[in-house]
């Protein structure tokens, strides 16, 4: 089994095949700048989220460290106040972020055998970043809890 | 040694201290490489996408949570979340992902 190239020699070769691939005319370079524009802002995928309705601040809390060490596994907490009995329970949770490649980072779902609207979670920062937790309850009210995460070492999208 | 199908590890946490008509926290955590699509390896190639992207916990037939995973989810995705068993039951765990990844558990409850 060869060793893989040293750091240099990985990036010779991928700017030999990047420029390869923009020389037929793929334009890789392109894509990429493409997909990244097609990706939502954390204003516009809150905007879908909320189906036009309103949002208010509160009821829900995401329990992130404020300052991460490292950005590659970072513990969460998201939970909401009500009591998950009759209309006073939670239909979904949504967590999105604002600088990361995606905007979304775990939906959630809970059913008639969850009595706590909690849960706990570790997720990837790629840099210093707002995350928001969105809960829609059953009796059609929407709350949300912005948070804002200093992130040390960042979680690797590409090497 | 490549015949043999790679088995699917996973730690489920929380099942045995069960009390009746008690909530209770679970613990899972799925060995699995949440490769994201975006990283290169030493050659420079994209190391391809491999996500898990759905976990459910059925307590029987009802629905404990429901989780849909994206690529910020850490790699072995953990989840921790609460349900109450009010008598014996089965607690299933399932995951769904990419390539075809599909994988489910089972644990016989008998809450104290």
């Amino acid at each position: 089994m060869s060793r893989p190239p040293s750091p240099r020699q990985a990036g010779l070769r991928r700017r030999r095949v990047l420029g390869a691939a923009a020389a037929a005319g793929l334009g890789l370079r392109l894509q990429a700048v493409q997909a990244v524009s097609a990706v939502p802002s954390l204003a516009e995928i809150e905007r879908q989220w909320a189906r036009g309705r309103p949002v208010t601040e509160g009821r829900v809390t995401l329990e992130v460290p404020p300052l991460v060490e490292n950005g590659n596994t970072v513990p969460v907490r998201v939970r909401v106040d009500c009591t998950m009995t009759g209309t006073d329970r939670v239909l979904e949770l949504a967590l999105f972020n604002e600088k990361n490649p995606q905007r979304e980072v775990l939906q959630l779902a809970f059913g008639p055998a969850c009595p706590r609207a909690q849960a706990d979670a570790r997720i990837r920062l790629a840099t210093s970043q707002q995350l928001v937790a969105l809960a829609r309850l059953a009796d059609g009210s929407q709350w949300s809890h912005h948070v804002d995460v200093v992130v040390t070492l960042a979680a690797c999208i590409e090497t | 040694m490549a015949d043999t199908p790679t088995r699917v590890r996973t730690l489920i946490h929380g099942t045995d201290a069960l009390k009746r008509g008690v909530p209770a926290e679970l613990r899972v955590t799925l060995a699995h490489p949440m490769e994201n699509g975006l990283r290169h390896d030493g050659w420079g190639n994209v190391v391809p996408r491999n996500l898990a992207t759905r976990f459910e916990c059925r307590l029987d037939d009802a629905l404990v949570i429901a989780a849909d995973l994206y690529p910020a989810i850490a790699t072995n995705p953990y989840l921790a979340f609460w349900v109450r068993a009010d008598g014996p039951g089965t607690l299933h765990f399932e995951w769904w992902g990419d390539n075809g990844f599909h994988h489910r558990e089972s644990r016989a409850v008998a809450p104290a």
